[in-house]
């Protein structure tokens, strides 16, 4: 077997076997536009059949799913930063923040009009008594306020969080990343299945066949973004098929059809990889300096990803690996290193009973 | 009976059903008393090895595991045992046929043979569809060491089995076909005890690839290691269960086999735990750390004894059965070890950070929430 199979950048379709495969399908995920709708979750849940994954608050802002598991094959992840002062200076009047401009320090909450009366509760600042914490007051229609004195119901306004009245923003910034399966160039679940039930498709994209699997959950361990998952009371392992039912259809896959801001995009990888340049340009190009690709890269430690990212801050951030690599990458080394100890466990046990002057 | 009661009859109910739904915030309470405790255990059992991993500054996602515990139970850690066992007894089994040694022949061979099924039962319990275990024969992988390892231990079971089955023989009618079986069956025993000879390493060391060919950080990291830790183990188990069942006259050469395979064991061992930097520590703390300086007391304790106990049959046994237990113990804390390392996004982020900073050491660090 060449090493290259094992590790580097390759098409993998071919070099799974097939013949006149079609372009490589993946996703590229342009979390700089997400809005956090997670209509790319329940749309995969509705087309996958995939159940429930417990009705739970996590305390993680609005994530309630918590990660990607066998009953979550995409996962919303939200993150609240504070954002310094200083940064926002430095990133002048690109996005979010006016140079030179002095944000009030932050206050947890963004201060901001209510943007639609019919959302019945408007955030505000914490200066002003409210008696509750985080603190509420009615919104400007008193009617449909009333229910909202008692609870912070958290309803999203339509307005930039932290934005100021008069269109500044504060100090405070929120992540929203779709994550999902990577469809890896070099799979560390696939190398290890040792059913066959994980396979190669012909659009390059990493897909089990649950009525292979038997769960030895071998995979669990070999995937290096921790995806997939066993299902408990299953036993089999899941996760995202990037819709092989509907890719051989020519559909797209249920998710990037149901995202509202083409956040998630989906196309021919070649394709992708252009197009998320071009977008990492502009906004580097606007002082949106922090955006980076994650996962374009075809010499990777997993040979690029199918399915790969814009992110706004470093990939831990968002729960994921900073540099991950194919465990597949160290097999032959790990082979030879298992010969050594064998060969030394054969001699040993020779020598015990041949050798050395045959002492009982 | 009042709302209330009703309400906390209800909340019972669901918590008592089993297939209930837990109640709301369940996930996150647990989550967070993780968290706690993690932090916790960390901070009392690190101790005086503090100073030699720095403490790590990292950031992470509401400080939740990047990769997914291994979902293996202890059925194979178990299995690591019993697998090395297997194959380290056969060896000895081949070895004392050859050299005269019948009592140590037998056992090699029957403790083999249950080590087998032992590990048998094992493999396939832990599986989440243990009736479709047989899917494991549908192809072979060398990209897999699952695969690979199927089908060494189906040829080496093969093997270890009609070699145990010789030992039976002499419990056969002289007469007849059973008879003829009688006759047939030693030597038959003695190739089939070679092949499994020829299988006992691979056997021994594949799981080793098994641990590494994974994400899990303490696993792989310890890849240059690993195999040489269960081929010394799996030695001194076997060579332990030589010196339970074994008259003093034969248990010459699994003294030698014993000493060595604890050797081996104890260094390799010392560099998992001391030489990875971050990654290392799993195997020093907690309950697995615990666990492993037990193994090493076991181990060693079964080596000095082993080279001590010539003239003493009581002082033989209780030797081999400190490398029986070292064995064991040091299989259930490198195990754990790794499913310690998974949970814990500090072994994943820090080492790949340190990683990528190397290779771009201008790289411009950007934080939000670190500035
Ligand atoms: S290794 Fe993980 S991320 Fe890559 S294809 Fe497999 S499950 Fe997806
Ligand atoms: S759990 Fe299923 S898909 Fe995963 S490695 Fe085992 S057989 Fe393959």
């Amino acid at each position: 077997m060449p090493e290259n199979s094992l590790y580097g950048p390759l098409d993998p379709a071919p070099d799974a076997g097939y013949v006149d495969a079609p372009p490589r399908m993946g996703f590229f995920t342009d979390t700089s536009v997400c809005i956090g709708c997670k209509a790319c979750e329940v749309a995969c849940k509705e087309w996958n059949n995939v159940p429930e994954h417990g009705l739970d608050l996590l305390g993680m802002s609005y994530d309630n799913t918590g990660g990607l598991t066998a009953n979550s094959w995409r996962h919303v992840a939200f993150i609240e930063q504070p954002v310094s002062r200083d940064r926002l200076a430095d990133r002048g009047t690109g996005v979010g923040g006016q140079a030179g401009n002095q944000p009030p320090a932050f206050a947890g909450m963004p201060t901001t009009t209510v943007a639609a009366p019919e959302s019945a509760v408007a955030a505000a600042t914490t200066g002003k008594e409210t008696g509750t914490e985080p603190g509420v007051v009615p919104g400007p229609e008193p009617a449909a306020a009333a229910p909202a004195t008692t609870q912070f119901l958290g309803m999203p306004s339509s307005v930039l969080p932290g934005q100021l009245p008069g269109g500044e923003r504060t100090d405070f910034r929120w992540l929203m990343m779709s994550n999902v399966c990577k469809h890896c160039t070099h799979a560390g679940c696939l190398d290890v299945c040792p059913t066959g039930a994980l396979f190669r498709t012909e659009f390059g994209t990493v897909v089990v066949q649950e009525d292979i699997c038997n769960g030895c959950g071998y995979c669990i361990s070999g995937c290096p973004y921790g995806v997939i998952d066993q299902r408990k009371g299953d036993g089999r392992a899941w996760k995202c098929t990037l819709c092989y039912d509907r890719l051989r259809d020519d559909m797209m896959p249920a998710c990037a059809k149901a995202c509202p801001t083409e956040s998630i995009q989906y196309g021919p990888l070649d394709e992708l990889r252009e197009r998320a340049a071009a977008r990492l340009e502009h906004l580097h190009g606007i002082g949106e300096t922090s955006a980076r690709l994650y996962g374009n890269d075809p010499e990777d430690g997993v040979g690029g990803d199918g399915a790969f990212f814009l992110l706004l801050d470093e990939p831990e951030v968002y729960g994921l690996p900073p540099d991950p690599v194919v465990p597949t990458r160290d097999l032959p080394e790990m082979w030879r290193t298992a010969g050594k100890a064998a060969l030394t466990m054969a001699a040993a046990v020779a020598v015990a009973f041949l050798g050395l002057g045959r002492r009982r | 009976m009042t709302a209330g009661e009703m309400g906390s009859m209800g909340r019972e109910a669901a918590s008592r059903e089993p297939a209930g739904r837990p109640p709301v915030g369940d996930r996150f309470r647990q989550f967070q008393s993780s968290l706690r405790r993690g932090e916790g255990k960390r901070e009392r059992r690190e101790g005086g090895e503090r100073s030699m991993v720095p403490r790590a500054e990292f950031r992470s996602y509401y400080g939740r595991p990047v990769l997914k515990e291994p979902v293996w139970h202890h059925d194979i850690a178990a299995y690591l045992f019993t697998g090395g066992l297997a194959a380290a007894s056969s060896m000895i089994a081949a070895g004392a046929d050859l050299t005269g040694r019948p009592v140590l022949r037998r056992t090699g061979r029957l403790t083999s043979l249950a080590a087998l099924g032992a590990s048998t039962y094992f493999l396939i319990n832990d599986l989440g569809r243990p009736e479709r275990f047989h899917h494991m024969l549908r192809v072979a992988k060398p990209t897999s060491p699952m695969s690979v390892g199927t089908w060494i231990l189906s040829a080496f079971g093969v093997n270890a089995g009609a070699a145990a089955a010789a030992e039976f023989a002499p419990l056969l009618p002289q007469r007849g076909v059973l008879g003829l079986a009688r006759r047939v069956l030693p030597p038959v025993g003695r190739g089939a005890g070679l092949a499994a000879f020829l299988l006992g390493p691979p056997l021994a060391t594949y799981t080793a690839v098994l641990l590494s060919q994974t994400a899990v950080p303490s696993w792989h990291e310890a890849r240059r290691y690993l195999p040489f830790v269960f081929a010394g183990s799996a030695s001194a188990a076997a060579s332990g269960v030589g010196l339970i069942a074994a008259p003093l006259s034969e248990t010459g050469p699994v003294r030698r086999l014993g000493v060595a395979g604890a050797a081996l064991d104890l260094a390799a061992m010392h560099r998992v735990e001391h030489s990875m930097g971050l990654v290392s520590e799993p195997y020093r703390i907690g309950r697995q750390g615990r666990l492993l300086r037990a193994a090493r007391a076991c181990t060693a304790a079964g080596a000095v004894g082993a080279l001590v106990s010539r003239r003493s049959r009581v002082l033989s046994a209780l030797s081999g059965a400190a490398l029986v237990a070292g064995s064991v113990l040091t299989r259930f804390g490198i195990f754990d070890a790794g499913k310690a390392s998974a949970r814990d996004p500090k072994y994943t982020v820090v080492p790949q950070r340190e990683r990528l900073e190397a290779r771009a050491p201008s790289h411009d660090h950007e934080g939000f929430a670190g500035s």
